[in-house]
């Protein structure tokens, strides 16, 4: 097997064991009314993950992404509510200043040669910042646009409920994969990720995939923050703190290689999946503090990267030379 | 000697490329000093000239991954400003770079088509892509999994794909910079012949090697720098090698003397032996003693299993079996520490990845290693570390503007020098060489087989491998021969000469005396 589906794999038989033996647990576990919440409860987690991904993946860090779903958040808050701009309008609008912010700062990281941890940092402080500003408080969203959007629900068998928010992520992760694995500015993510002076004179436009990469990355934390205003119905300044972390996680558990260069979206998924369960199963047992969450994903954030090392550093030395030799 | 075939003389073939009083400087020092090379269609053009001459960055200048601070570039007869290699590339011009390692995490299809993949609807047409790659690689010779890792193929063929790559890409010129540095004679063959017909289909093509042979195998004509000057281009024709190489050291040298078969010096204990160790899945078990005062060579095919010995013998790979000895007492080997410890020292094939710390100034790149010995509270100073550092770049002629300079700046060459002068410091009582010549002008090349003989009369324990056999019987008290990570013969006295390798080396198994092999 190709050894970057390695963790891949692992990931995806340790979520399954995990899930079988929550339902031998709490058989209520195994319903499709039990995965509609997980779908609904994590798609801001999921949108932004799958953003993350391409991050991790060209080899760099965003830790803005908490910010701007904050900030996006607030934002469409308040052009709904204070002035009256329709929740669509409002969409747009703040896509677009998410995505410029996006693209600034992955100017910042490509010409001022600034590592994009430093950028994305700062990039959170200001995103924090100006949602702070403009207000303190949690602005409630009153609007009929809301009420339709999150009664929407397609049913699934077994009377579970897909909302639109769910169907949503599960789009942008399908896309995503899309994206990531055939198209050619998906192949440019990994080559920088590879090695980014190669992918330089291979002749792969650093420039502009390193500003698409965090332009990307910030809509879809856009995009998170508008369904984390659907998901609430509000807009608050300090929601999603943190998220950038679990975002981070869910990106490695699903087998991403934190130093680049390898990855899947799919993995990704996988990975959210895994804190949803966590979560769900917390909610079943109904004694355990939910911060279990995180002692469990830092636990697996841990066990995937000593295996993602041992993967990488069994295989590096090179051993292949199917080399047919045609003595004439 | 002076450029005469200048444009005007030669009007029916014109220059396609050509560089026009090139200037570069780095810092304080000009890497090229007003440096001109024409390249007319259909010829083969040899680029050389010793470590750090120039010849890497007159070719990155070409090719638009440098800027000249000087002079210009002429495409077609119109000067031009390539912004990066992608426009050079899309005017025609392939290349392949000395320290370009392609992407080791990508498929060997996308690596030969990134940036160019064809797409419908916005999605790339993989197995489209897939079929084309394995079109392009059978044209080498190369039958292998176009989806696997790059990374997970050896060196050789790393370097194949690099080649096929940017020979796709190259309609006019195709540049190629030290090509042939890891590949053994059947695959230079290939290349070879691929660069015959493309000269045929009338591209001009410069080539970059320090092995004369090639040169004067394959090339029209030669244009040769000195210290980034233009000492001149010649029709390859009327030019002996003694020509060419006085042209580019500016005196003559003496070869060393072809030496057959250096007295195996039985005196002595083994100082390291090695009994039936083996790796599964990647070498056989080998035994093998080596002595003080004796240079054991290992010849053999690339992939031969040659490089994996070299590895457990350094402890970067532990063998599932068998025993180590240092003089009689049996030791645990299980790390380079441990080895570096029982005074080993181990010169890698493979600099770039394995060797060299780029950012790290050439003095620290040099006392690394010996200070990893003395352990970190007996803190070599400044000071003497560059007295160290000073000594072994005098000795081995490293050129570089400054010892403080960052070891990456240095030519290709100078940083394989780099790497020696760092085994060489720790005074290692026994020390192992994988191709320590690759990629190293003819000047040094007979320095570092000075060099190797020097040490053995030291008495030191040596084992070098090489895939020139000239060099490798000129220094080696033994030779052991791999092939298919298995060691198959053991050549002592009259049989250290170069068609009794050969043989070995192609030869069935019954018909050589396997000596040494499996226990
Ligand atoms: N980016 C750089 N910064 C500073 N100095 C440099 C840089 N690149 C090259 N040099 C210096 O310029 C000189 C020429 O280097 P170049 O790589 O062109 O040599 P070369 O002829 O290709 O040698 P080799 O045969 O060893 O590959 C060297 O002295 C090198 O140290
Ligand atoms: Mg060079």
């Amino acid at each position: 097997m190709n050894r970057s589906l390695r963790p891949l794999a692992a990931t995806a038989v340790i979520f399954a064991l995990a899930y079988a033996a929550s339902i031998f647990q709490f058989p209520g576990m195994f319903s499709t009314r039990v995965l509609g919440n997980f779908l609904t409860d994590n798609a801001f987690l999921g949108i932004t993950a799958v953003g993350m991904t391409f991050v991790i993946i060209s080899g760099g860090i965003d830790l803005s992404v908490g910010a701007i779903i904050g900030f996006t958040g607030v934002l469409v808050a308040v052009l709904i509510g204070w002035f009256g701009i329709h929740p669509l309008a409002a969409f747009a609008i703040a896509l677009v200043v998410a995505a410029a912010f996006g693209a600034a700062m992955g100017a910042a990281i490509h010409y001022l040669e600034v590592p994009p941890f430093i950028v994305t940092l700062a990039g959170m402080f200001l995103a924090r910042g100006a949602a702070s500003v403009i207000t303190q408080d949690s602005i409630p969203v009153t609007h009929e646009f809301y009420s339709t959007v999150t009664s929407t629900y397609w049913l699934m068998p077994g009377g579970g409920r897909l909302s639109l928010i769910g169907a949503l992520m599960i789009l942008v992760f399908i896309v995503g994969a899309l994206v990531a694995h055939r198209t050619r500015f998906g192949s440019n993510v990994y080559a920088l990720g590879g090695n980014a002076v190669s992918a330089a004179l291979m002749g792969v436009p650093v420039a502009r995939t390193t500003i698409l990469i965090y332009t990307l990355s910030a809509t879809l934390s856009g995009l998170a923050g508008i369904v984390f205003s659907l998901y609430t119905s509000a807009g608050y300044p300090l929601a999603a703190v943190g998220v950038e972390l679990d975002a981070i996680g869910a990106v490695v558990i699903g087998g991403t290689l934190l130093t680049g260069g390898y990855g899947f979206v799919a993995g990704t998924f996988i990975g959210v999946m895994l804190q949803g369960l966590v979560q769900t199963y917390i909610i079943f047992d109904g004694t355990l503090s939910s911060w279990w969450t995180k002692i469990v994903i830092g636990g697996l954030l841990f066990v995937f990267i000593v295996l993602q090392r041992l993967v990488f550093s069994a295989s590096s030395s090179r051993t292949k030379t199917f080399w047919k030799l045609k003595h004439e | 000697m002076v450029d005469t075939h200048s444009a005007a003389a030669a009007g029916d073939n014109p220059f396609v490329l050509e560089a026009r009083g090139v200037i570069k400087i780095f810092g304080q020092s000009k890497a090229l000093d007003g440096v001109n090379l024409g390249l007319r269609r259909g010829e083969v053009h040899a680029l050389l000239g010793e470590n750090g001459a120039g010849k890497s960055t007159l070719i990155k200048i070409l090719t638009g991954a440098y800027q000249p601070d000087g002079g210009e570039v002429v495409l077609d007869g119109e000067p031009v400003r390539f912004s990066d290699p992608l426009h050079a590339q899309s005017h025609g011009i392939g290349t392949v770079y000395q320290e370009v390692n392609l992407l080791p995490n990508r498929s060997v299809a996308e690596n030969l088509f990134l940036g160019r993949q064809q797409t419908r609807f916005g999605f790339v047409r993989k197995s489209l892509m897939e079929k084309n790659a394995r079109e392009l690689l059978s044209r080498y010779g190369l039958d292998i999994d176009v989806q696997a890792e790059l990374g997970t193929y050896s060196v050789a063929v790393q370097q194949i794909v690099a080649i096929a790559r940017a020979v796709e890409l190259s309609g006019k010129v195709l540049v190629l910079d030290e090509p042939t540095a890891s590949l053994d004679k059947y695959e230079v063959e290939k290349l070879f012949e691929v660069v015959t017909q493309l000269k045929q289909r009338g591209m001009a093509i410069v080539f970059i090697t320090h092995f004369l042979d090639q040169v004067f195998a394959i090339s029209d004509r030669v244009t040769i720098l000195r210290n980034g000057r233009l000492i001149g281009t010649e029709p390859l024709a009327g030019l002996s090698r003694t020509d060419v190489v006085r042209m580019m050291l500016g005196k003559d040298i003496t070869f060393a003397p072809a030496v057959t078969g250096i007295e195996e010096r039985a005196a002595g204990p083994a100082l390291v032996e090695f009994k039936a160790c083996g790796k599964a899945g990647k070498i056989h078990p080998f035994s093998l003693k080596i002595r003080r005062g004796e240079v054991v060579g290992v010849a053999g095919l690339l992939g031969s299993g040659r490089t994996e010995m070299a590895r457990i013998m350094f402890g970067a790979d532990q063998c599932d079996a068998g025993e180590i000895r240092i003089g009689d007492k049996p030791v645990s080997l299980t790390s380079p520490v441990q080895a570096i410890a029982h005074g080993f020292g181990f010169c890698p094939e493979d600099r770039k990845i394995e060797g060299i710390l780029g950012d790290l100034s050439v003095r620290e790149n040099i006392v690394i290693a010996l200070q990893g010995k003395l352990g970190w509270f007996k803190a070599l100073n400044r000071d003497e570390q560059m007295e160290i550092a000073g000594k072994f770049a005098e000795d081995l002629d490293i050129r570089a503007a400054s010892l403080d300079m960052p070891v990456k700046l240095l030519s290709g060459g100078n940083q394989q020098k780099v790497i020696l002068a760092r085994w060489l410091a720790t005074d290692p009582s026994f020390l192992i060489l994988d191709e320590p010549t690759r990629g190293i002008d003819v000047g040094a090349h007979a320095e570092i087989v000075r060099t190797i003989n020097r040490l053995r009369e030291e008495g030191l324990a040596l084992l070098v491998i090489s895939s020139e056999l000239d060099e490798i019987v000129a220094y080696s008290s033994r030779i052991v021969v791999m092939r298919d990570r298995e060691m198959v013969a053991e050549l002592t006295g009259d049989n250290i000469n170069p068609s009794v390798i050969v043989q070995a080396i192609a030869a069935q198994h019954e018909t050589v005396a396997a000596e040494g092999a499996s226990v």
